[in-house]
């Protein structure tokens, strides 16, 4: 890409408030900026947030709560984990997380992609949305904690549990709970009492095939994985079994 | 009312995004240290509290009165002062007393006087029990009967102090910079339910046990109900006061360890007790029927801490977040990892612990006057 002096902007954030460090992320965007490395994150946070270009952020440190919140278009690269709702809201873009993720990744998402290579906290991607051709979409190295996908309206999920031991299974409990939209595809086994009521469990079709393959050989390309070792094993995927779950609850 | 919007930032607008932020440190080996590290760690998330509250709990911090319980106690009025010293004098043996040393600071504004005391009891029988139980007997009168008068702390070898304020400013106040220990706890406060005062805010504590706490128990009204049936009041207006009594009758009054007490503040669900296999299943169920007045209702994370353990634990459904590091004898416990890093950039693991299953940090074996067992951290 070639991307000179100009165009690279290099902030130490060491002791900068997070409302300062955003509106200076506001105003280098102006200048034609193509590339922002944040040094010594530690806990600013919506880093990212209503950042309407493409534009390449790289974190390196702890970057704080609501990282990308409402975000639409940049790459947020983390090489260190996230706190609590990375993703929040956002619209478009990517981020790319080099360890794990707190709580509510990537909740109530309209559009691009997250990717974390280790395990994610409670209720990640809860109530994702898609519209048409907006669908955001995470991808999961590890495994997760609780509510996987609780709610979710639309979008996919993938929970790839790469770092789970030969024969250990996932512990998430409410996987799925409430959800009415998207689609969740898990690497290795769940037991039925894990999911919410809402969900049902399926073998992949061709469709889904062609979704997973694109979004591994993805996930691989970040964290320098081998794909087809992944592809290779079992997954599952799981899909709301009624769009409207409560429609009838008010209307008898 | 205060303006929180004003109090909170300085960029125009009304807009206060807020949440209790705790955080805890422990040196395994009994070594104490510094607060100024916790200090830090705790202002990084400033923005989690708005200035109603902020507080701290060390142990190991008075070596030279290990014996003697420290007695931490806040006066709204001279009278209240008058009569408490008077009660102290007619029910302790007193060895030293003075005012908690502070500073004058912009930000804490119309302090209540706190003096510390450290007594002993008059009494021949060496059983450690009726001490204690003498002690939480003493200081539930002070908070209910005597006027003006609140036990901030009332163990050996420790104590809480706090205020209305960001811990930070607490901190500054009261010289906390200047104390070293081997647990440290801190708070700050953004009060749900109740008015930011300083006997409101947190660590709540009796004998040496501390609790932080970020959430808000719904099942407060209950759990303090089961509590007066035991001899413990609530004076302090805030749910948190309730966990710190229920943890002294589970753990010092009813023996349970700890793993225990676990289960009954955050119980496993019915339909998951119903999988479990019989023995386990036996006794899950009677905890929730013989304890089922202590289950903590709605979002909590927690510090619990006192002389050789500290521990953190959520509510099941992790409502607030409670998030681990570890570099080779120490272990925090945080709401926020980056207020770790920040003391700790390079960790040996950073993990974040199941709801409901509490983590829990011990002395290792060998140290000096401490009991306790090996460190033991309850993986996810």
């Amino acid at each position: 890409m070639g991307i000179d002096n100009k165009t690279l902007i290099k902030i130490d954030t060491c002791g900068i408030y997070y409302r300062d460090l955003n509106a200076r992320l506001r105003e280098v965007m102006q200048n034609g900026t193509q590339k922002i490395e944040l040094t010594n994150v530690c806990g600013q946070r919506y880093i990212g947030t209503d950042l309407n270009k493409k534009v390449d952020i790289e974190i390196h440190g702890t970057p704080g709560n609501d990282m990308g919140a409402f975000m639409n278009g940049p790459k947020i690269v983390v090489y260190g984990n996230a706190q609590d709702g990375c993703g929040n809201t956002m619209n478009e873009g990517e981020i790319v997380v080099h360890g794990h993720a707190g709580d509510i990744t990537g909740l109530s998402a309209r559009g691009g992609k997250i990717f974390i290579r280790d395990d994610v906290g409670y209720r990640a991607g809860i109530h994702m949305k898609e519209y048409k051709e907006k669908k955001p979409t995470i991808v999961i190295g590890g495994t997760a904690q609780d509510f996987l996908g609780e709610y979710m309206a639309g979008g996919v999920l993938v929970l790839l549990g790469m770092n789970l031991k030969a024969g250990e299974k996932h512990k998430a409990r409410f996987v799925g709970t409430g959800m009415h939209g998207g689609v969740i595809y898990i690497k290795g086994e769940i037991e039925d009492y894990q999911l919410g009521k809402e969900v049902g469990i399926v073998e992949l079709d061709e469709n889904d095939l062609t979704v997973l393959h694109q979004l591994v050989h993805e996930f691989c390309a970040h964290f320098g994985c081998d794909a087809d070792s992944i592809l290779n094993q079992k997954f599952i995927k799981l899909f709301p079994r009624y769009l409207r779950p409560y429609g009838r609850l008010y209307a008898y | 009312m205060q303006n929180l919007g004003h109090v909170n930032n300085n960029h125009n607008d009304d807009k206060v995004i807020d949440a209790c932020s705790i955080f805890g440190a422990m040196n395994t080996l009994g070594h104490r240290f510094s607060g100024e590290g916790v200090i830090k760690a705790i202002a990084n998330m400033h923005d989690r509290g708005n200035g109603l509250g902020g507080g701290f709990a060390i142990y190991g911090l008075y070596p030279e009165y290990t014996d003697l319980y420290a007695f931490h106690i806040m006066y709204l009025s001279q009278q209240g002062k008058q009569e408490t010293e008077a009660f102290l004098k007619d029910n302790f043996k007193i060895f030293h007393q003075e005012d908690v040393p502070t500073r004058k600071t912009i930000k804490i504004i119309n302090p209540p006087l706190v003096r510390r005391y450290f007594v002993d009891i008059n009494m021949h029988q060496p059983d450690n029990a009726l001490h204690n139980d003498y002690i939480l007997d003493k200081v539930m009168q002070i908070n209910t009967r005597l006027c003006d008068s609140f036990v901030f702390s009332s163990g050996k070898d420790m104590a809480v102090f706090k205020g209305v304020g960001y811990p930070e400013e607490i901190a500054e106040f009261f010289c906390l910079e200047q104390y070293k220990g081997y647990i440290w706890t801190s708070h700050g406060r953004f009060p749900t339910n109740t008015q930011g005062w300083w006997g409101g805010a947190h660590p709540f504590s009796i004998l040496d046990w501390t609790v932080v706490h970020n959430g808000e128990i719904s099942s407060y009204g209950i759990n303090q109900r089961y509590l007066e049936g035991f001899g413990y009041h609530c004076t302090m207006q805030t749910d948190t006061e309730a966990i710190a009594y229920a943890v002294d009758l589970l753990v010092r009054k009813h023996k349970l360890p700890v793993e225990i007490m676990a289960k009954v503040f955050a119980p496993p669900f019915w339909d998951d007790i119903d999988r479990m296999p019989p023995k386990e299943h036996e006794l899950v169920q009677a905890l929730r029927q013989v304890y089922g007045s202590l289950m903590l209702n709605g979002p909590f994370a927690v510090l619990i801490a006192h002389h050789g353990e500290l521990i953190g634990l959520t509510d099941r459904i992790r409502l607030r977040p409670l998030t681990i590091g570890e570099k080779g004898d120490m272990v925090y416990l945080s709401s926020e990892e980056s207020a770790i890093r920040l003391v700790s950039p390079e960790l040996d693991r950073a993990w974040i612990p199941m709801g409901g299953e509490p983590v829990i940090t011990r002395l290792k074996i060998g140290n000096e006057q401490k009991d306790g067992s090996i460190k033991e951290a309850i993986p996810a």
